[in-house]
C-alpha cells in the first residue's frame, strides 16, 4: 500500500459546513430522545438504551467531528485495539463482580 | 572521544550538540535521543544503586532474628522504598528510556525520534518524579510504608507521606505513557526507506509492543492511584470500606496495570536477547516472525490475568480458575520465545563475549523465575504460597534475574557504541560469574523458606530460617561486590578504556553501520536497507565499506 | 499493522510530519480514554451492587441543567470542527470568531457546573461531609464518584479553554494558519475527547430515574 499517496489523500480532505451542521442536529435530537426516554420507565433496559443512545453519538463525533473516517486506516486500528482493551477489562472485572 | 586515528573522522555526538550551549547546559536543554539516552542512564543507575542500598540493609536486618539494625517501622518503610524504587524508577523505565531512546532511531535508520521535544520533557518529568520520592523521605510524617502496592484500606490510613509518594508514581507514569508515545510514532513514521515490519530488529518489535502497554495501561493506575489521593485529601468515598467502597476494586485496577506493568518491564529485555543471540552466535535468528509475534501476544495476553495476584483476596470461585487458566497461556508465547534463541545458537559457532555470557545467565534464571510462576499461578499451590517469601523470590528471579541480568546484557553489548570505548573484557567476565552465583545464594534460599512458610515483608523470623537467611545475605554482600566491580569496570572505560572499533562484536543491525560514537543526526546519509535484519552475509560488505 | 514490506519513506529534513502529529494526539486520546475507562468501571461495579441507591441519590441531580451543560458541549464541538474547516478553507476571520464562541461556550459550562456544585454543597452534599456519611454507602459512593468523574472531566474543560486560547493567539499572529493547520487540528480533537467522555457521563448521572 501506498501510505504517502494515501496520506496525500486524506490531507485535502476538507469536511464541509454543512455535514458538521447536519451531525450536530443529530446529536441533538439524539439527546433529546435520550432525556425523553429516560423519563419512562423501561427498568433495566433503560441503561442499554442510555448507553446504545451514547454510543451512537460518540461514533458521530469520532467519525466525522474527529474526522477518523477520512483519515489514515492505522488510526482506526488503533482506537479498535484501545477500545478493545476497555472491554477486556470491564469483561474479566465482571467475571469476578458477578459471581461473588 | 575521537582520538584521531582516522584523519577524516567526524564529530560524534559528544562533540556536536542540538543548541548552542557548551557544558552541562548543552546536555539539559538538548533534543538528541541519545545525549537524553545517556541522561536517562545516570539518573536511572543513581536509583538503581539507592534500591540496592536499601536491599543490602534489609538483608542486614534479617542476618538474625529479632531487631538487629532496625525496628519493625523503619523495616516497612525500606521494603515499601525498595520497591517503589526499584519498580518505578529502575526496572519500568530502565531499558525503555535508556537503550530505547539510544537505539530505536539507531536500529530503524533515523535521525531521531518522532517528537525530540516532548522526549527530553518525559525525562524532566521523570526527574520531577523522582525527586518527589525523595521529598516524601524527609516530610514530617516520615516515608512511606504501605508496599509498593499501596493496598487499600491501609494506604488511606497510613499517617505517612502517601499521597505525596504516590503522587510521585503518578507523575513518574506520565513520564512513561509520553516516551511510549513517542515510540510508536517513532516506529510507524520514521523507519528507513526498505525497513519493513519484518525487516524491523527484534528489540524494535519489543520496544514497540512495551509502548502499547505503557500507553493503554499506565492511565488506570493512574486515575486508581489520584483517587487513593482524593481519598486522603477530602475523604471522597471511592476505595475505603468505611465510607463504603470495595477493597477489591483497588486491587483490580490496580492490577489491571501493574500486571502488564511485569511486562514493560520484561518485554525490552527479551528484546535485548534476540539481539545479542544472533550476534554472538553468527547465525540469524531462529523464527524471526514467530519471536516479534510473540511479543505482540505477550503484551495482549499480558492484560488478560491480572487477577492472578488476588487468588487469596476474596474474588469469586469462577474469577479464580478463569484467571488461572489464562495464566498459563502466557507461558506459551515466552515458551516459543525460549525456544527459539536456544534454537538459534544450535550449530552457530558460538563466541562467548561478555554479553553473551550475561544471556545465558538470563536464560537461566528468567527459566526458573517464568516456572516457578507456574506454580503460583495455579490456583491449589497459591493458597499455600501466597504473601510468602515463595512469591518474593519468584519475582526477584523474574525481575532481577531477567530483566535486571539483560540491564547488563544490554549495557555491555552497547557500551562499545554509546561511548566509543571497551571496557575490561577479564572483569566483565568475572563480574558475570560472580553476578550468577551471588543472585543464586541471594534468592534460592528464599524459594525454600517460603515453601516452609516464612512471610514475606516481616522484619523478625522464627529461629530456624536463621541459616537460609544467613546465607541469603551473605549472598547480598557478594551482589554488592559485583555491583561495584561493574561500575567500577565501566566508569573506569568510559574514562581510561582502549578505543573500541565500530564493530567490536560484529553485528549487522543498522546500529553497527555507523561510527562509535554515532554523529550527531547518526548517519551520514539515511541508509536504505536491503537485507534483512540478522544476514550476516552482509558482514563482508561492512568490512570494506568502513575502509 | 499489515503494511507490507514497504517503508512510509518519510523525509525526516525539515520536513514536518504532519500525520506523525496526529498520530501522537491519538495516542495521547487513547490514554485519556483508558483514564476515564478506569473511572467508568468503578462506576459500573458499584452500581451493580447498588442499583437502588444510585436512582435515590440521582434524584437529586437537575436533569435539566445536565442537559443544558450537554446542548452547550455538542454545540462548541460543532463551533471548534466549523473554525477548523474556516481555517483550511483560508476564512481566517470565520476561524477565530468560531474559536471564540467555542471558549465562550466552555466557560458557559463551567459556569453552569459552579452552580450545580454550590447548590449541592449549600445542601450538605459533599465529600466527607456529615449527611453524606450518614447515607448508605451506595449513595456515598454515587456522590463520591460524581464529584471525582465530573470535576476531572471539568479539569480537562478548563485545560481545553488554555489551549483553544493558545490556538487564537496563534491563528491571530498567522503561525497557525491555512498550511498549517495541525496544531488548531490536534487541539481539536481534544476538545471533541471531553465531549465524548460527556455524552457518556450526562446519561450516566442525569437520566437515573
Amino acid at each position: 500500500m501506498n501510505e504517502d499517496k494515501q496520506n496525500k489523500e486524506n490531507h485535502e480532505h476538507i469536511t464541509p459546513y454543512s455535514t458538521y451542521v447536519l451531525v450536530w442536529l443529530a446529536l441533538i435530537a439524539l439527546t433529546s430522545i435520550t432525556v425523553t426516554v429516560s423519563g419512562i420507565d423501561f427498568g433495566m433496559v433503560a441503561l442499554a438504551i442510555a448507553m446504545l443512545i451514547a454510543a451512537v453519538k460518540s461514533s458521530l463525533v469520532i467519525n466525522i467531528f474527529m474526522h477518523i473516517k477520512f483519515d489514515e486506516p492505522i488510526f482506526k486500528v488503533f482506537l479498535m485495539v484501545s477500545l478493545f482493551t476497555l472491554v477486556i477489562i470491564f469483561v474479566l472485572t465482571f467475571f469476578d463482580l458477578v459471581n461473588r | 572521544m575521537a582520538n584521531g586515528t582516522v584523519a577524516l573522522e567526524e564529530k560524534s555526538f559528544y562533540e556536536e550538540s542540538t543548541n548552542k550551549y557548551s557544558g552541562i547546559l548543552s546536555w539539559l536543554l538538548t533534543t538528541d535521543h541519545k545525549r537524553i539516552g545517556l541522561l536517562y542512564l545516570v539518573t536511572i543507575c543513581a536509583f538503581f544503586i539507592v534500591g540496592v542500598i536499601l536491599g543490602i540493609l534489609m538483608r542486614l536486618e534479617l542476618i538474625a532474628p529479632g531487631p538487629t539494625i532496625m525496628e519493625a517501622q523503619t523495616y516497612n518503610t525500606l521494603f515499601t522504598l525498595h520497591g517503589v524504587i526499584m519498580i518505578f524508577l529502575f526496572i519500568i523505565p530502565g531499558l525503555p528510556a535508556i537503550f530505547g531512546n539510544f537505539f530505536l532511531p539507531l536500529q530503524i535508520g533515523a535521525k531521531d525520534v518522532a517528537f525530540p521535544r516532548l522526549n527530553l520533557l518525559s525525562w524532566y518529568i521523570y526527574v520531577i518524579g523522582a525527586i518527589l520520592v525523595l521529598i516524601s523521605l524527609f516530610l514530617p510524617g516520615g516515608p512511606i510504608d504501605t508496599g509498593w502496592t499501596f493496598y487499600i484500606p491501609y494506604s488511606v490510613r497510613s499517617t505517612t507521606n502517601v499521597s505525596l509518594a504516590i503522587f510521585a508514581a503518578f507523575v513518574l507514569g506520565f513520564s512513561s505513557i509520553l516516551t511510549g508515545l513517542n515510540f510508536i510514532t517513532t516506529v510507524h513514521r520514521m523507519r528507513a526507506p526498505g525497513m519493513g515490519w519484518f525487516r524491523m530488529p527484534l528489540f524494535i518489535w519489543s520496544i514497540y509492543s512495551t509502548a502499547w502497554i505503557q500507553i493503554i495501561a499506565t492511565p488506570v493506575i493512574g486515575i486508581t492511584i489520584l483517587l487513593v489521593i482524593m481519598e486522603r485529601a477530602f475523604g471522597v468515598g471511592i476505595f475505603d470500606p468505611a465510607l463504603g467502597g470495595d477493597p477489591i476494586l483497588y486491587q483490580h485496577l490496580f492490577w489491571i496495570y501493574s500486571h502488564p506493568a511485569v511486562y514493560i518491564m520484561v518485554l525490552p529485555a527479551m528484546g535485548v536477547v534476540s539481539e545479542i543471540i544472533p550476534t554472538f552466535a553468527r547465525r540469524t535468528i531462529f523464527g524471526y516472525k514467530a519471536i516479534a509475534f510473540s511479543s505482540l501476544a505477550i503484551a495482549f495476553v499480558g492484560y488478560l490475568v491480572w487477577a492472578h495476584h488476588m487468588f487469596t483476596s476474596g474474588i469469586s470461585d469462577t474469577a479464580r480458575w478463569i484467571f488461572s487458566l489464562l495464566t498459563f497461556i502466557v507461558a506459551l508465547p515466552s515458551g516459543v520465545k525460549v525456544f527459539n534463541w536456544v534454537a538459534t545458537m544450535y550449530k552457530g559457532s558460538i563466541d562467548p563475549k561478555p554479553p553473551f555470557l550475561w544471556v545465558m545467565s538470563f536464560i537461566v534464571l528468567f527459566s526458573i523465575g517464568g516456572l516457578t510462576g507456574l506454580v503460583l499461578g495455579s490456583l491449589a499451590t497459591d493458597i499455600h504460597l501466597h504473601d510468602t517469601y515463595f512469591v518474593v523470590a519468584h519475582f526477584h528471579y523474574v525481575m532481577f534475574g531477567g530483566t535486571g541480568t539483560i540491564f547488563f546484557g544490554a549495557l555491555f553489548y552497547w557500551f562499545p557504541k554509546m561511548f566509543g570505548k571497551m571496557y575490561s573484557i577479564k572483569w566483565a567476565n568475572i563480574s558475570v560469574a560472580l553476578f550468577f552465583i551471588a543472585f543464586n545464594m541471594l534468592y534460592f534460599p528464599k524459594f525454600i523458606m517460603g515453601y516452609m512458610g516464612m512471610p514475606r515483608r516481616y522484619f523478625d523470623y522464627l529461629p530456624e530460617f536463621t541459616n537460609l537467611q544467613v546465607i541469603s545475605t551473605v549472598g547480598s554482600w557478594l551482589m554488592g561486590i559485583t555491583m561495584i566491580i561493574i561500575f567500577a569496570n565501566l566508569i573506569y572505560s568510559v574514562k581510561k578504556g582502549k578505543k573500541s572499533p565500530e564493530n567490536p562484536w560484529g553485528g549487522v543491525t543498522l546500529e553497527w553501520h555507523t561510527a562509535s560514537p554515532p554523529p550527531l543526526e547518526n548517519f551520514h546519509e539515511i541508509p536504505t536497507v536491503t537485507h534483512e535484519p540478522y544476514d550476516f552475509s552482509q558482514l563482508e560488505e561492512m568490512k570494506h565499506e568502513s575502509k | 499493522m499489515n503494511q507490507s514490506s514497504h517503508a512510509p519513506a518519510v523525509e525526516q529534513h525539515a520536513h514536518r510530519d504532519d500525520i506523525g502529529a496526529k498520530m501522537g494526539m491519538w495516542l495521547f486520546l487513547f490514554t485519556e480514554l483508558l483514564l476515564f475507562g478506569g473511572m467508568f468501571l468503578m462506576y459500573a461495579y458499584y452500581r451493580f451492587q447498588y442499583p437502588d441507591q444510585f436512582k435515590i441519590a440521582a434524584m437529586e441531580l437537575s436533569t435539566s441543567m445536565g442537559t443544558l451543560n450537554t446542548i452547550i458541549l455538542l454545540t462548541s464541538s460543532l463551533t471548534v470542527a466549523i473554525a477548523i474547516t474556516a481555517l483550511r478553507k483560508g476564512n481566517r476571520f470565520l476561524a477565530l470568531l468560531n474559536l471564540f464562541v467555542t471558549i465562550v461556550f466552555a466557560l458557559a459550562f463551567m459556569v453552569n457546573k459552579l452552580f450545580e456544585w454550590s447548590a449541592k454543597i449549600s445542601h450538605g452534599i459533599y465529600p466527607g461531609s456529615e449527611d453524606i456519611l450518614n447515607k448508605p454507602n451506595g449513595e456515598i459512593l454515587f456522590y463520591g464518584l460524581y464529584y471525582v468523574m465530573t470535576g476531572l472531566h471539568g479539569l480537562h474543560v478548563i485545560i481545553g479553554v488554555v489551549i483553544l486560547s493558545f490556538m487564537f493567539v496563534f491563528i491571530y499572529k498567522g503561525s497557525v494558519n491555512k498550511d498549517n493547520f495541525m496544531k488548531l487540528e490536534n487541539s481539536g480533537l481534544y476538545w471533541h475527547l471531553v465531549d465524548l467522555i460527556w455524552i457518556f457521563l450526562f446519561p450516566l448521572f442525569y437520566l437515573i430515574h
